[in-house]
């Protein structure tokens, strides 16, 4: 069973205790910026009158994931999507493919890292709610198993459909996402890519990657192929003009193809 | 009288880009320094919101493709055996060498942490693109130093490891045009994943086909612009009985991409983005209407093609186009979606014209000291042939 969080906008009041919380947790350098960065994992905005939280989405299949040449970052069985620095070479493709824009880089340093949410990895895998979940005084950050936390998140529309939209974001966006969202405004309006496909964005890269071994083998056949014929011709060419004699083998088959006309009774006349 | 005043003007000329050159390199270094004590945010105009700049963009995007000349060079003349085209293989060759190692070198100013270039031989991701596109640099650049092998032993006189070399000719050229075609494509295939990023007039699922077959198109442009290149440099003559062929195959490729690059247009609704011509819409329109309907046009007349300055208008012009195509994939296309707007620093432009700069030079050394052009070769006379050239017996 894999875990993630539940962000009910709707009881946010933006204190910030879990950007505080976080970066106490995975030892971030204070202050505690507007936006994510590499430094700041975890930000409340306010869009349209809605506190909404910034954080990694945690998706089911993840675009990073999928994109890291080296397998910096994986998804673990239990809902993270964690980050392997001391494998990064730092080609920043998490950064240009995520589809929430939530991986970051430390732009200002000589030895740079990525730096994202990894839902306290630690701390889940001892048992723990994530350090956000912990901090949250109103409740809006819920920490659970992901499928309790789809029904949770459905009995709150249910009760109060006046209240939310009607919309589970993360439960069908690229596939899923280990953190859900319930809010008052629609997500369109709220920073989120619009619209988000329903399916996997690996996908995209896996339906060319796919081929590549099919293609290999094929191209291999037809240009050997190619030059086998372009070859033959030009060797053809030379015996027949005298510049080279025929070799062994080919003299034997040509004498073979000769014995073998004139027993069959098949001797061309002139 | 008049000779010496020419040899004049030409000695000052190579006085200036010497000059330019050394002044370049100067730069370069210092750029180098910050870079690599500094961090990228000290050199260059990169942000979380715009990730891949002029290094990608530029040094690997262009670099790679600008390097098709010489698998396609290659294949015509090994593989279809079109032997007549075999003077113009060897400069061709030895581009693409060039190209990939300033490609590795621009990775080594871009990447993050670029002491660990040989991570992906190590830790292996198969699902990424990125992958794919390190194995493929890797790769061809081992295949291309190899092609290049018997230059050498030809300048030193090697004649045994020359013969033993030639079993492997046949193969390496085969393994060479399957890599090349899996670079190219996947350096397109990169774009793949960002469908919510990539302005609409350039994304489309089959960027893998158009990159590879605009590579190719660029690729000739590339090594008919060498020759007119070289010609200048080393008072050589334009070969136009090679080029003009070249160039109709040119305007052929360019054609199907062309007609593709239209269909997609249609298909995925951008035409309407051209109706009001905004800052995507123009750029689009410069870069389709320039770089690719125009050369395919003016290249279509045999006498503009049989001109050598039509020619090498016409194969400048596709070059222009491919630049512009690379540049607007990777900066223009993803500007709006960034919701910034990313022009390159004075210091990353710096480095990408200093390596510009590095390849040029290397080309016109190792012009002057290895048997690249036919009439550098030692003996004439050849029979039978190897990879890059006729055997002498």
């Amino acid at each position: 069973m894999s875990v993630g969080l539940l962000f009910d906008a709707t009881r946010c009041i933006a204190c910030g205790a879990c950007s505080a919380a976080c970066k106490e947790q995975n030892n971030l350098p204070l202050p505690i910026e507007p936006t994510l960065t590499a430094y700041t994992w975890t930000v409340v905005r306010e869009r349209q009158g809605v506190n909404i939280r910034s954080l990694c989405m945690h998706c089911l299949e993840p675009t990073c994931v999928s994109v890291c040449p080296v397998g910096a970052l994986v998804k673990t069985a239990r809902g993270p999507v964690v980050y392997d620095a001391a494998k990064c070479i730092g080609c920043r493709y998490c950064i240009m493919a995520c589809p929430f824009g939530v991986p970051k880089y430390q732009w200002d340093r000589a030895i740079p890292i990525v730096g994202k949410c990894i839902l306290c990895r630690e701390r889940v895998e001892a048992g723990m709610p994530t350090a956000c979940a912990s901090a949250c005084p109103t409740g809006a950050t819920l920490f659970g198993e992901r499928e309790a936390l789809v029904r949770e998140a459905r009995s709150r529309i249910h009760g109060r459909p006046d209240l939310y939209v009607d919309h589970i974001f993360g439960l069908e966006e690229v596939g899923g996402t280990s953190v859900l969202m319930l809010s008052s405004a629609p997500f369109e309006g709220l920073g989120f890519k619009n619209p988000l496909p329903k399916h996997p964005l690996p996908m995209l890269t896996w339906q060319a990657l796919s081929k590549i071994p099919d293609l290999v083998l094929m191209a291999g056949v037809l240009l050997y192929g190619i030059h086998w014929i372009t070859a033959r011709r030009e060797y053809v060419r030379a015996v027949a003009a005298r510049e080279v004699s025929p070799g062994p083998a080919a003299a034997l088959s040509g004498w073979l193809r000769s014995v073998w006309r004139r027993l069959s009774g098949r001797v061309e006349r002139p | 009288m008049n000779h010496t005043a020419t040899l004049g003007v030409r000695l000052s000329r190579v006085g200036f880009w010497q000059a330019v050159f050394g002044l370049l390199l100067l730069g370069m270094g210092g750029v180098t320094v910050v870079r690599y004590m500094r961090g990228l945010g000290a050199t260059t105009n990169l942000s979380d919101a715009f990730p891949w700049g002029l290094w990608i963009g530029f040094d690997v995007l262009c670099g790679v493709g600008l390097a098709a000349g010489a698998f396609t060079l290659t294949a015509v003349v090994h593989l279809f055996n079109l032997r007549r085209f075999e003077p113009i293989v060897r400069p061709a060759v030895l581009t693409a060498f060039l190209g990939y190692l300033l490609v590795i070198a621009g990775l080594l100013f871009d990447l993050g942490q670029p002491w660990r270039i040989w991570h992906a031989l190590v830790f292996w991701n198969p699902r990424s693109v990125m992958f794919e596109v390190a194995w493929c640099v890797m790769l061809y650049t081992a295949v291309l130093a190899l092609e290049c092998l018997p230059v050498v032993f030809e300048r030193f006189r090697l004649e045994r490891p020359r013969r033993l070399f030639r079993l492997l000719t046949t193969p390496l050229v085969i393994v060479g045009v399957i890599l090349s075609t899996l670079h190219q494509s996947s350096l397109g295939s990169l774009y793949l994943i960002v469908p919510l990023k990539l302005h609409p007039l350039w994304y489309t699922p089959l960027l893998p086909l158009l990159f590879f077959i605009s590579a190719v198109g660029a690729g000739i442009g590339m090594v008919i612009l060498e020759s007119y290149l070289s010609q200048r440099a080393f008072g050589r003559h334009l070969e136009m009985e090679l080029l003009e062929p070249l160039a109709r195959v040119m305007v052929v490729v360019l054609g199907v991409y062309g007609l593709l690059r239209i269909q997609v247009l249609l298909r995925n609704g951008g035409i309407a983005e051209l109706r009001h011509l905004g800052y995507e819409g123009s750029m689009f329109a410069l870069e389709l209407g320039l770089g690719t309907v125009l050369p395919v046009l003016l290249l279509a007349f045999a006498r503009v093609r049989t001109s050598p300055k039509g020619l090498v208008t016409g194969a400048f012009l596709v070059v222009l186009g491919f630049v512009m195509n690379r540049l607007n994939v990777s900066v223009t296309g993803m500007e709006a979606a960034a919701g910034v707007r990313y022009v390159p620093s004075g210091m990353e432009i710096l480095v990408s014209l200093g390596l510009v700069g590095l390849g040029f030079a290397a080309f016109s050394l190792a012009a002057r000291y290895l048997p690249i052009f036919p009439e550098k070769r030692p003996r004439p006379g050849a029979r039978g042939e190897d990879l890059l050239g006729p055997v002498e017996d």
